[in-house]
């Protein structure tokens, strides 16, 4: 089965704390529920919460905290 | 000393026009970009372009270093901020002067007073400048409260001098209510914060923004006269314009004067902008702060008074007396600026980055379009969403307005939305026209009217 995965909606800069002195929304190992916040996008100033559209669990993040991101780019694996 | 080399430390649309600029004054450009600005317009004008690092602005536009070993590595001999970024950046200005580089912009002792908020309301007391009036710190004691509320006048906002975000703030419009109020406020502000301390303020109920430009070099000062920016939303200039309608010629020579006198006063050097809140109803103003830098809306000033502002700060950089005596600038019809912006105004104004499709750019007497965008150019998602800024000039503001309204008509960017049908709203809009704006006055209009912004 192909890996369910967790897409960002638009281009930016991806964030997985809410605020720099915040834990991490998901950690490899977590659980994810549909509508779970996984990470942020920043997009022109403006911040977006990228909600999971599947549930599972955490097998890997994609991509790193403050990364650049495109729309539609695989952010999250999820087992 | 002339500048040689001007490396611009910025992107975007204030890129572009640092680089018209300098060109004029037969300096050679050096534009620091990011790896996301490769294809940037200000990349494609300069003479040379240097990478200073990643997208992120923490990792290049904001990163010291980088930027003066661009400099070093180019061969420039001064650097230009342009606003945002470390534009008022006191370390970075010290930084740059102390690699024996020209820093366009005061110096960083000058930014550093000025961006420090009780600091700089106490250089405005100095100069004989009034600031909001209120307590100058928390008041414990009812009595002494009492006494200031009666000499600052009503209405007043008492706030919880531990509290934040508006929690515990009452409005008290006369002596009784005050009486009444503010043991309240004490007592909530105890319980709530531990701390029964209160801060009182004077409340503006109509207030206008209206900032003085000056220019400075070092010795003397002058001023191009005043822009009125009371169209925000979230504090966000989104239309200025210059002069402020509405304002006697009184109380323009006097706001004017008293921010000579204030920039003055710490012998002021470069381009700068001097914040001031207009009370409507007791046609009083009040300094708020001074802004270090040359703004966005800095073209409505150019147009009119005829002066080139970012011209007059890199010759004054270089160590050349003001040209200019004050009795030489006068005040010569109205301009008013439109903020592009990539946002969906129908949309909670979305910011969406995106293609530029095609571009078709407005033009003849009195309008100009300063912009980063040319067609087929990719508007990165990491920066902020100004694509432009549509400047128009008329003998009157009537005129102007008619001449904006043909503009934006002219105006098209297509692949991306932007908020041009934002300002076409505004423009046809009876307050706007009349001028009976406030600093409220655009969300309470956006409450009213986002829907239909298509």
């Amino acid at each position: 089965m192909a890996n369910k995965q967790v897409l960002s909606p638009l281009p930016g800069t991806f964030y997985r704390k809410p605020a720099p002195d915040q834990p991490p929304y998901k950690d490899v190992g977590d659980q994810v529920a549909v509508g779970d916040v996984i990470g942020l996008v920043e997009v022109m100033k403006s911040f977006h919460e990228v909600k999971a559209d599947s549930a599972g669990k955490v097998t890997k993040f994609l991509v790193e905290n403050e990364d650049p991101v495109m729309a539609g780019q695989p952010l999250v694996d999820l087992g | 000393m002339a500048i040689g080399s001007l490396l611009i430390a910025n992107r975007g649309e204030i890129a572009v026009r640092i680089i018209r600029a300098a060109r004029e004054l037969g300096i050679r450009t050096v534009q620091a970009y990011s790896q996301a600005d490769a294809e940037s317009l200000a990349v494609r004008l300069a003479d040379h372009a240097v990478e200073i690092g990643p997208p992120s602005a923490a990792k290049s536009y904001l990163n010291i270093e980088a930027i003066l070993a661009a400099a070093q590595a180019t061969g420039a001999d001064a650097i230009h901020p342009g606003y945002g970024f470390l534009a008022e950046n006191a370390d970075f200005a010290e930084a740059v002067e102390a690699a024996g580089l020209t820093f366009v912009g005061p110096k960083g002792a000058t930014i550093r007073l000025l961006g420090d908020k009780v600091a700089a309301r106490e250089v405005a007391a100095n100069a004989g400048i009034p600031t909001v009036p209120g307590s100058p710190g928390r008041i414990d004691d009812p009595q002494a409260a009492r006494a200031l509320a009666a000499r600052i006048g009503f209405p007043i906002l008492i706030k919880a001098a531990a509290g934040g975000g508006g929690r515990g703030i009452r409005v008290a419009a006369d002596q009784a209510e005050f009486d009444r109020l503010a043991p309240q406020a004490s007592v909530e502000a105890r319980s709530a914060f531990g701390d029964g301390g209160i801060y009182i303020e004077k409340l503006i109920q109509r207030a206008r923004h209206i900032e003085v430009q000056i220019l400075g070099d070092g010795e003397r000062v002058v001023h191009c006269f005043e822009r009125e920016c009371s169209l925000q939303r979230r504090r966000q200039k989104v239309w200025e314009e210059a002069p402020a309608v509405h304002l006697s010629d009184d109380i323009r020579r006097s706001l004017c004067a008293a921010a000579v006198a204030l920039a003055q006063s710490v012998r002021y050097r470069g381009a700068g902008t001097l914040e001031f809140l207009y009370d409507v109803v007791s046609r009083e103003f009040y300094f708020l702060e001074m802004n270090t830098r040359i703004q966005v809306e800095h073209p409505v000033s150019e147009f009119v008074t005829g002066i080139d502002l970012v011209r007059e700060m890199l010759r004054i950089a270089q160590g050349e007396p003001l040209r200019l005596r004050q009795e030489d600038i006068a005040l010569n019809g109205h301009a008013i600026e439109c903020r592009i912006n990539a946002e969906d105004p129908a949309n909670d104004f979305m910011p969406g980055p995106g293609v530029v499709e095609s571009l078709v750019v407005p033009g003849g007497p009195g309008v100009r379009f300063d912009t980063l965008l040319y067609p087929g150019y990719e508007i990165p998602p990491f920066y902020d969403s100004l694509l432009g800024k549509l400047i128009v000039w008329d003998d009157t503001r009537a005129n102007a307005l008619r001449r904006l309204e043909g503009a934006l008509m002219e105006l098209e960017i297509s692949g991306v939305k932007t908020t041009k049908p934002l300002h076409q709203a505004l423009v046809a809009d009876e307050e706007v026209r009349t001028a009976n704006i406030h600093t409220r006055f655009l969300e309470q209009w956006l409450e009213r009217k986002a829907l239909s912004l298509v």
